[in-house]
């Protein structure tokens, strides 16, 4: 029963209902509260309970996420962000979420009704899947997939489609650009994403999320520091977060593809970018950051500590930087992450054929072999990115094409 | 298998961000790329020019208030030079260094919402807006203690100002004069060694200067395609002879010359306003003017260097106490006129860009 072996909540719900635990090595005493043959309702029960609790509390950290990265966005544009509902502002979100559900929903005429209405909540869903997997503490998570990092890729590429839906359904000219630079960015993003992402699981040896932090003798952020840049510019490209803002780019296409969304269902897309800030940062921790480990703490708090202050890190490249062009961005993936991606994996694939040695497992790292590593990829990661910064140019000169009609100075 | 496509013609604006205003612009795109482009403009059209016709030569200063809001006191000077030069009226001397250091104030409080607007249409979430306007608030807070008002001033009026300014003007402003540069090396700092930035404005939207000759571009656009073209210093009004400053110039006319050539001239206007404070002299602030100016038979033409052009009042006087015709030449409007030619080729997120790079103010193209 590998469902038994997560969270020690949901195995003391579950041994309390299930009625018959002979197949299960993980309750120790007699049958639970409901009669034998209704195990499948305990399941159900506990799963249910877990996920509610799960859901909450993640959406009651996201909201006051959204009230930090407001407040902080203030800070660093020298005024005060919201500062009236309640103390300190601190219901404001609160105030927020009344008044989305309380407005109406308008949808233009002549929209695809399926189109419009699927994405906030597909939106929605892939971020709040990518819970089932997180590890956020010792011995606390909902499901230790055994390919863990493979879900989290293929679930973040589902908003790709959503995004695309959304820009296209409304028939908004402003949000069909908006669905081209998704396709475009989002899927470019991914390749260099996912490559960053093979060193880790090299020196892991395991797609499990909770594996890999548990292999993580080192942080992985010595070992891997060239993946750890690819992945985090990645991830704030796939969040569509600044620099990388093309699909809501407000100063271009007013809102992109949200731009027809009103009420809730706009504020579902909302919900679902910042909840992705806090899955997507802690997906970072638990790959790169050594996840729950920490001295002295809880370990879940630990993992509370490091995923805000990686979204802080989010927030501040928000206030601080402008935009790229879409083709400047597209340009950044093929010919800066993606080459240096590839390099990463060489670098580190023939470091852990020479430097480790066999187990009966397959192939390890010794710690030494370890420290060697992380001083040899930190001088590859520095020595390749400063190369690549002066070979690559996003720069280049675009020949402006010729106009349809000649422009009144060539008449003249 | 070849695609069929076909352009797509988008309508940005009035309504939308980053318009400066109520403009439209009827743009044809293939893909993100710009075909055409045609700025329909209109939509904040108050008949100024006619509404001046029916006003006495004092009650017009409060129209030209409201042309280019974001700089009025330019707009007084330059209405008021044209209207004393119409009625043969001089200015004292204390009443034009006065004008002087208003109207270089308001230089620099343009140049600020240019650069922060033009920043916030490169993506940077709000935040270099908002220190751009940080550094605005204190000189508007120096012009309510000079007339009362924040945005529409009227403190201008023919032959001088409308009074002396208050004691406390002088400390204020000896304040401001010491943190502005700090506040533009953090300009500097900030933005213009930042690879985004200069990725996305260098090369783009060039604008050569036989072109900008012939469109009769002004103001720094002109001068970012490398023309020293400064009234200031070519045809020098009120006491502008008396003080030394640079025109600086650009060399490429793209996006980031025009940007930076914003932020060169704010030290040049810091240093005029330096001089000022140093050169001016206790009197007379006004000039003993009849409340109802009745100009001789005639018609006067005056011009200044404002923050975004030449801008020039043609008054005709016809005897009485109001203007015959008032006719106003808006630098905002004819620098429009380039937008279609520099941005033809390159793609939508630079249009708006080059939009706020020529640093258009929709109450001065409409009037």
């Amino acid at each position: 029963m590998a469902f038994l072996e997560g969270h020690a909540l949901f195995r003391n719900l579950y041994c309390l209902l299930a009625g018959n635990l002979d197949n299960t090595v993980a309750c120790s005493g007699r049958g639970g509260l409901l009669p034998v043959g209704w195990e499948w309702l305990a399941f159900a029960i506990t799963a249910f309970a877990i996920t509610m609790v799960l859901l909450n509390v993640f959406l009651v950290v996201t909201m006051f996420y959204t009230y930090m990265e407001r407040r902080l966005l203030g800070r660093f544009q020298g005024r005060l962000g919201p500062n009236r509902a309640g103390p300190f502002g601190l219901l404001q979100p609160v105030a927020d979420a009344i008044k989305l559900l309380t407005k109406e929903s308008i949808v233009p005429r002549g929209t695809d009704l399926l189109l419009h209405n699927l994405p906030p909540v597909i939106m929605v869903a892939t971020v709040f899947v990518t819970l089932a997997i997180l590890p956020f503490g010792e011995d606390t998570f909902v499901a230790n997939l055994n390919v863990g990092v493979l879900f989290f890729l293929a679930i973040t590429s589902v908003n790709a489609l959503a995004i695309f839906m959304a820009g296209l359904s409304s028939g908004n000219r402003y949000a069909v650009f908006s669905g081209m630079r998704a396709v475009a960015q989002l899927i470019s993003y991914e390749v260099p994403m996912v490559l960053s992402v093979v060193g880790v699981i090299l020196l892991a040896g395991s797609l499990s999320l909770v594996e890999i932090v548990e292999a993580q003798r080192i942080p992985f952020f010595l070992l891997q520091p060239l993946g750890l840049f690819i992945f985090v510019v990645a991830i704030s490209a796939e969040m569509n977060r600044t620099p990388f803002d093309q699909l809501e780019a407000e100063s271009e296409i007013v809102a992109g593809f949200h731009t027809e969304y009103t009420g809730m269902k706009f504020g579902l897309f909302y919900l679902a970018e910042y909840a992705a800030v806090l899955t997507s940062a802690a997906v970072i921790v638990t790959l790169f950051l050594d996840g729950w480990n920490g001295p002295w703490l809880p370990s879940p708090l630990w993992f509370l500590i490091k995923v805000f202050f990686l979204a802080f890190l989010f927030i501040w490249v928000r206030a601080t930087l402008p935009r790229l062009r879409i083709d400047q961005t597209m340009a950044f993936a093929w010919k800066f992450l993606l080459p240096l991606s590839l390099l990463n994996i060489f670098v580190t694939a023939t470091l852990v054929l020479l430097l480790g040695e066999e187990t009966a497992t397959g192939v390890a790292l010794s710690t030494g072999g370890l420290w060697a590593m992380a001083g040899i990829n930190s001088v590859v990661a520095l020595a390749s990115v400063l190369l690549f910064a002066r070979m690559v140019h996003l720069r280049t000169p675009v020949h402006p094409i010729p106009s349809m009609q000649p422009s009144p100075s060539e008449v003249a | 298998m070849p695609i069929r496509s076909e352009p797509v013609t988008v309508n940005v604006g009035p309504q939308h961000p980053s318009t400066h205003g109520v403009l439209r612009l009827r743009v044809t795109f293939d893909g993100e790329v710009i075909l055409d482009m045609e700025p329909v403009f209109g939509y904040l059209h108050r008949g100024s020019e006619k509404l001046g016709e029916e006003r006495t030569y004092t009650q017009v200063i409060t129209l030209t208030d409201r042309l280019d809001y974001v700089a009025s006191m330019t707009n007084n000077q330059a209405y008021v030079l044209a209207a004393e030069k119409l009625a043969g009226i001089q200015a004292p001397e204390r009443g034009m260094y006065l004008r002087v250091i208003a109207a270089e104030l308001q230089r620099v409080a343009s140049h600020l919402v240019a650069t922060g607007f033009l920043l916030n249409d490169l993506g940077a979430f709000a935040t270099p807006l908002m220190y751009c306007f940080r550094e605005r608030e204190r000189i508007l807070d120096l012009f309510e203690m000079l007339c009362g008002a924040r945005i529409t001033l009227s403190y201008m009026r023919v032959g001088g100002v409308f009074q002396d300014a208050p004691e406390d003007f002088w400390p204020a402003l000896r304040k401001f004069m010491a943190d502005m540069p700090h506040y533009l090396d953090e300009y500097e700092q900030l933005l213009t060694d930042n690879e985004i930035l200069v990725t996305r404005t260098k090369g783009v939207s060039i604008l050569n200067a036989d072109h900008a000759l012939n469109a009769s571009v002004t103001g720094p656009v002109l001068r970012a395609s490398g023309l020293p073209w400064d009234l200031r210093k070519i045809d020098p009004y009120e006491i502008y002879n008396r003080v030394q400053f640079d025109v600086p110039v650009g060399k490429a006319g793209d996006n980031y010359d025009r940007f930076k050539i914003r932020i060169d001239e704010m030290r040049q206007s810091l240093r005029i306003i330096e001089q000022c404070i140093d050169q001016i002299g206790p009197g007379p602030v006004r000039a003993i003017v009849p409340s109802l100016i009745r100009p001789p038979i005639g018609d006067a033409y005056g011009r200044i260097e404002g923050p975004k052009g030449e801008l020039g009042f043609y008054l005709v006087s016809d005897g009485s106490i109001a203007p015959y015709r008032f006719k106003i030449r808006s630098p905002s409007l004819i620098n429009l006129t380039v937008l279609r030619d520099i941005l033809i080729g390159w793609k939508l997120a630079d249009m708006i860009v080059t939009l706020g790079s020529i640093d258009i103010n929709m109450g001065e193209v409409d009037r």
